[in-house]
């Protein structure tokens, strides 16, 4: 692989949120020789590469732990074990975030921006603190970054209440970009946005994704939404990816069992001709990621599932050019998933 | 078939500092027994006010200023208090988004569940427990009578909302009024719900106004859908025609900027602008300054055009000729 399509490495990243013990409860622990692994494994051993350029978009339920990851490659938490290197270099050394070059948008522009600071300073603060533009410089960068995003420049005097949900994440967009970031990483950035205002900010991404050069990372529940703006796409279950592929073919042609079934899953509008779609719901719930099943974490609620699944969990490996899976049955999934598409 | 709910000229207000807000805007529409109809909008459309004035739950500065709402040919609209609540939760039931605001975290399911029978009923207390364990059970949750002495945060999202449900339906109203019940659910729960729901009308008779911002999900549930815009109903009809063939050019919006109407990485088709407010809302057509298609005649505000089982309010409707010569041809 050359390294132009590793501009983004993640290494066996993991990570474990444990609870900080007291001493009486350290002690019990230590009494009854409790062996049972104390937290909660949000993330379990994810390696990706990313070409520059390029939008990786991270789908998955909830607790599946895709916004841990973006906030691993984002340099916000530390992983427990692994690494992530942006451009050859690690995002974060002992603890603390080395670079800029990353840089997120929140699902809620609302928690995200400080009802107390003017939406202009708040845009200006990141670049003036790191450097990148002179303190007397900032308005008019920040009027640029305005311009960019759509929004009034004249409006960057006001606070975030005075403005609407789908203008709070333009603004929450402007402020990631005005840190000139080579990645972006968007933790559900349309989720609670109206239809018709979702279609104006994906645009928006769209745009300046492309003017911009950004390598992205787009996390959603929203299928529909990642199918639209990813390149490459993986799918996540309880921590690990269970599938990471090419965005067309892994919705064309899921190869692992959780994949299509959660495809199944989406209600969408009948097509021309078409009944009524019916869809076929997932058994079961998702398990919790404090206590997760053995083996494969979907075997519970799969279709396939054999007692070899509970036994052994299915490493990540390629299924076909470009395509992993973490599934024991992936080529007969992909081989069904082949015949169902061709009909 | 005579309709088990008529809503005629619906409207309800919100008295404020800033003005009277048309919440509710002169909403019509009836529903059959066993049906299910979406009511689709985006924020501020109403949708969820003409949810709750249906049961009357509309508090101050909100009132329910004209119109009616018959349910089994009882007029709702100025019912007394007392005599309304004899109704709610009886004959007509709501479920609500968010179930953790809808259960009591100090209680037992099964304790609410005895709680909601014995507003309506007079049941022992096994009689209620063993009704109470069908009820769960209805909606799919495993092992149900061990689960009546579990508490709401013992239970997953989809748990709750399941109780949130059995618990709307324990004594089969005749009408329930389910406001975004799946909206905070995952996809693979979300499709168990819906499933199970489209069950559920089918084999007791319920009918559903399932009020929704999402398309797809009304387009896999209800067999007619009635678009809200700013107050009023811009649309109605069966749902596949509707979602394949619009005449609102609001629906039309809604549809094409769906990521899945357009080919991957492309740019999506938007509506200009945002939702008006709806304290200075345009004389005529309220969506008027976002179309495409707006002229002087749509400064009026536009009746609604019924043809067959299709209505719109609208001066220039979309795509008419064109499907209705294929119908015609097809019948």
């Amino acid at each position: 692989m050359k390294p132009r399509d590793q501009y983004l490495k993640v290494e066996g990243v993991s990570k474990i949120f444990s609870p900080r013990l007291n001493l009486g409860e350290k002690i019990a622990r230590t009494l009854t020789r409790s062996a049972a692994p104390l937290g909660l494994q949000a993330v379990s051993d994810v390696s990706l590469r990313l070409p520059r350029g390029q939008t990786l978009g991270l789908v998955g339920e909830s607790g599946c732990g895709k916004s841990t990851l973006g906030r691993l490659l984002a340099g916000i938490h530390e992983p427990s074990s692994g690494e992530v290197r942006l451009d050859g270099l690690p995002v974060m050394e002992h603890g603390k975030k080395t670079t800029t070059a990353v840089q997120t948008v929140f699902q809620d522009p609302f928690a995200s921006l400080d009802p107390r600071m003017k939406v202009g300073d708040a845009v200006a603060e990141g670049p003036v603190l790191h450097g990148l533009v002179a303190p007397a410089r900032a308005q008019s960068y920040v009027e640029g970054w305005f311009r960019r995003v759509g929004l009034d420049p004249s409006l960057s005097h006001r606070y975030p209440h005075q403005f609407s949900g789908g203008q709070r994440q333009r603004i929450a967009i402007a402020r990631a970009l005005a840190m000139q970031p080579k990645l972006l990483i968007c933790d559900e950035p349309v989720a609670s946005l109206d239809v018709s205002i979702q279609a104006q900010v994906i645009n928006l991404f769209l745009e300046l994704r492309r003017e911009l050069e950004l390598t992205c990372v787009f996390i959603s529940h929203d299928l529909s939404v990642v199918r639209h703006v990813s390149d490459r796409v993986a799918v996540m279950y309880l921590g690990r990816i269970v599938e990471l592929g090419e965005t067309a073919q892994v919705f064309d042609r899921p190869a692992h069992p959780y994949t299509a079934a959660l495809l199944d899953s989406v209600p969408r509008i009948a097509a021309e001709g078409e009944a009524l779609v019916e869809f076929k719901p997932i058994e079961g719930e998702i398990p919790s990621p404090l206590n997760p099943p053995p083996g494969c974490h979907f075997a519970p609620r799969c279709p396939r599932a054999t007692a070899r699944c509970t036994a052994e969990a299915p490493p990540l490996a390629p299924v076909a050019p470009a395509r992993e899976a973490a599934c024991h049955f992936a080529p007969d999934q992909l081989r069904e998933a082949a015949t169902r598409h061709v009909a | 078939m005579t309709p088990v709910l008529e809503v005629s000229g619906l409207r309800t207000e919100f008295r404020t500092g800033a003005g009277t807000v048309p919440a509710v805007d002169g909403v019509s529409f009836s529903l059959m027994p066993g049906e299910i109809i979406g009511l689709v909008g985006e924020s501020g459309s109403g949708k969820s006010v003409t949810g709750f004035s249906l049961l009357g739950l509309i508090d101050a500065p909100g009132q329910i200023v004209g119109g009616s709402v018959r349910l089994n040919g009882t007029e709702l609209v100025g019912m007394a208090p007392q005599e309304l609540r004899k109704r709610r939760g009886k004959e007509i039931a709501m479920i609500f988004q968010d179930p953790i605001a809808t259960l009591n975290p100090l209680l037992t399911i099964g304790q609410q569940m005895e709680m909601a029978l014995a507003a309506h009923e007079r049941l022992g207390r096994r009689a209620a427990a063993e009704k109470s364990a069908e009820a769960l059970a209805r909606v799919g949750i495993p092992s149900p009578r061990e689960r009546l002495s579990s508490y709401p945060h013992e239970f997953s999202g989809g748990m709750r909302q399941r109780a949130a449900i059995a618990i709307a339906l324990l004594h089969r109203p005749a009408v329930v009024v389910a406001d975004e019940p799946t909206t905070a659910l995952d996809v693979s729960i979300q499709a168990q719900i819906i499933a199970e729901m489209k069950a559920l009308a089918r084999d007791y008779g319920v009918a559903m106004i399932w009020i929704s911002h999402d398309l797809a999900v009304v387009s896999a549930l209800a067999s007619r859908i009635l678009v809200m815009y700013a107050g009023r109903i811009v649309e109605e009809g069966p749902s596949a025609r509707v979602l394949r063939d619009p005449r609102h050019p609001y629906t039309r919006g809604l549809i094409d900027s769906l990521p899945s109407a357009t080919r991957p990485g492309e740019m999506l088709a938007q509506i200009p602008g945002s939702m008006p407010s709806l304290l200075s809302l345009p004389p005529g057509c309220a969506f008027a300054p976002r179309c495409a298609f707006a002229s002087s005649a749509c400064a009026a505000r536009p009746d609604a055009t019924a043809a067959g089982d299709r209505a719109w309010r609208c001066v220039h409707p979309l795509g008419q000729d064109r499907t209705d010569q294929k119908e015609r041809a097809a019948s």
